[in-house]
């Protein structure tokens, strides 16, 4: 069985992951507009290049970032949320960094 | 023996038939009225259309491989009605009627087998589902019944009826329910399509879209640029990719679907069977192979590659349908990649760029609506942006406005 990574887990089968869709900045609900709200719910990159994902290990309930091709599906990094630049995705959303850290 | 044998046996015009090939390969022309971006079952449908209803015959089907070698080659051929929305049910219906006339329409056998689909319900909240799109198909002519386990059994007689902890309660019965010889699908309409004028290049790929001030123009291929007045778009997974190229994006992610099928065995089962509970169906082909199908990879991928974990757990939940099955052999599997959209719905009809008309989001439901994407996108095509209003619930910027019309339930794992 193919295996991942897990940062909190170490090396683990493939069918204890959940994967959780790609990191993107969440506009703020309550300002943006039906345009903007809709691009984040529903368009996301579908192309053929290397992506940030949020991948679940439903075991432990740990989530973290993967690092993973497109169409080799080859996984090149996995990592702890903690190492991304929190400001990438939650900038827009008053107070949903600090959620996240507490 | 019978003197009319003989006459045949010394024939030279039988049983062959006369136009049995596609016309030979013929160079890239500069320009064509229409240019048709994909050359599987919708792609040539709409060629087809578009000769025989419409006299648009200067039109070019690119093809980066060959006719049809994309997911109208990898579907498991289910061809049906039973879906939950008024929008869906009145689309595939129409498409299961023109499916029922192919084979005499094309004067070529497509191999159309109507048998039945058979739903299983495991919950009582499926057989709630189950009630609803009952009556949503009756009331647009289809012929669907809610049944219960005795009239299952006697459907059915080597089911399961008590797979682990999910007992078989009730079942959604689509007495419309049929298959086709999918290659066929699409040398019917390929051959059809040519006869009337239109060129099917196959191993022409397109590498981008010419636009000018909004507006498409032409295509750029491996084999040279092309200008075009129209471009049609009907490469399944490989939408975005396209549309990229066009300059826009699409509401769709691209994951892998994977099927197999078994040895041959004797005649045993006429439905075609489905458990959406076990994310399972299964169906004996009139060769006497067991296609089994099922859910979707976990995860968005261009690869059509078929892995060992999907295979385990697929199998596992068809053993536990039918427990007979334990004991056969693989013989083949495969996997496409499909262009999911989140309401299980397809996105057809006017795109962001004047004059480029789409085809898409047809993920893993879209062999059986071959023939109506065909018509409908022809009707467009031909009347020059009118959208015709079979597909208008499917427009792109639904997603937009939040007006999904969504099948979820009536589209996982059955296809
Ligand atoms: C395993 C599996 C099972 C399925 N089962 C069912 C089922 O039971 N019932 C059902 O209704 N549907 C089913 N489907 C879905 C169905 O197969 C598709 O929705 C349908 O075949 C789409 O037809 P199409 O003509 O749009 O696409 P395709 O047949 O994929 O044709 C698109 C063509 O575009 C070409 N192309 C791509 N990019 C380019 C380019 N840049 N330039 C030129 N050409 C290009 C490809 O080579 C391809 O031949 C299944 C799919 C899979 C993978």
């Amino acid at each position: 069985m193919k295996i991942i990574n897990c940062p909190l887990n170490g090396p683990r089968n493939a069918s204890e992951f959940v994967y959780g869709g790609e990191v993107k900045q969440m506009p703020d609900p309550a300002a943006c507009s039906d345009r903007e709200w809709a691009e984040y719910v529903f368009y996301h990159y579908n192309g053929t290049g290397e992506v940030r994902e949020w991948w679940l290990h439903a075991p432990s309930g740990y989530w973290f970032i993967v690092e993973r091709h497109r169409v080799t599906g080859e996984i090149s990094r996995t990592y702890d949320p903690s190492e991304l630049d929190q400001g990438e995705f939650f900038a827009s959303v008053p107070g949903a960094a600090e959620e996240i850290n507490s | 023996m019978p003197f009319s044998l003989l006459k045949y046996g010394l024939n030279n015009d039988y049983p062959f038939e006369k136009d049995a090939d596609l016309p030979p390969p013929v160079p890239l022309k500069s320009h064509y009225d229409v240019v048709i971006i994909g050359g599987g079952g919708h792609g040539v449908a709409t060629a087809y259309y578009l000769a025989k209803y419409h006299g648009i015959t200067n039109v070019a089907i690119l093809e980066k491989g060959y006719l049809g070698g994309g997911n109208t080659a990898r579907n498991t051929a289910v061809i049906r009605s039973n879906y939950l929305t008024s929008e869906g049910v009145k689309f595939y219906a129409e498409s299961v009627k023109l499916y029922q006339e192919l084979s005499n329409e094309f004067d070529f056998n497509i191999m159309y087998s109507r048998r039945g689909q058979l739903t299983l319900a495991h919950t009582d909240s499926a057989i709630r589902a189950f009630r609803q799109r009952t009556e949503v198909n009756k009331h647009f002519g289809g012929k669907t019944e809610l049944i219960g386990p005795q009239e299952i059994r006697e459907l059915v007689p080597t089911l399961n009826m008590n797979p682990g902890h999910l007992p078989v309660l009730a079942g959604l019965w689509h007495m419309d329910g049929a298959t086709a010889r999918h290659d066929a699908v699409a040398w019917g309409y390929a051959k059809g399509a040519t006869q009337r004028g239109a060129e099917l290049h196959q191993l022409t790929e397109v590498t981008g879209i010419k636009t000018e001030n909004g507006k498409v123009v032409g295509v750029k291929t491996n084999r040279g640029d092309v200008g075009c007045g129209v471009a049609v778009q009907a490469v399944s997974g490989h939408s975005s990719l396209l549309a990229e190229m066009a300059g826009f994006r699409l509401p769709i992610v691209t994951y892998p679907l994977q099927a197999m099928v078994t040895q041959p065995v004797k005649p045993f089962l006429n439905p075609l069977v489905s458990s959406p509970a076990y994310h399972c169906y299964v169906q004996q082909t009139g060769r006497g192979e067991i296609v089994i199908g099922g859910g979707s990879d976990p995860y968005p991928l261009y690869g059509t590659r078929s892995d060992l974990n999907l295979k385990e757990g697929l199998l596992a939940h068809a053993i536990e349908l039918f427990p007979f099955m334990a004991n056969l052999k693989l013989m083949r599997q495969w996997a496409g990649i499909t262009d999911m959209t989140s309401d299980y719905s397809p996105i057809m009809g006017l795109s962001p760029v004047e004059n480029y008309y789409l085809d898409a989001g047809w993920g893993t439901w879209g062999f059986k609506s071959t023939p109506i994407c065909g018509k409908t996108m022809a009707e467009l095509v031909a009347s020059g942006g009118k959208v015709p209003d079979l597909i208008k619930p499917f427009a792109m910027d639904r997603f937009d406005t939040f007006r999904q019309v969504n099948e979820m339930g009536a589209t996982a794992a059955s296809h």
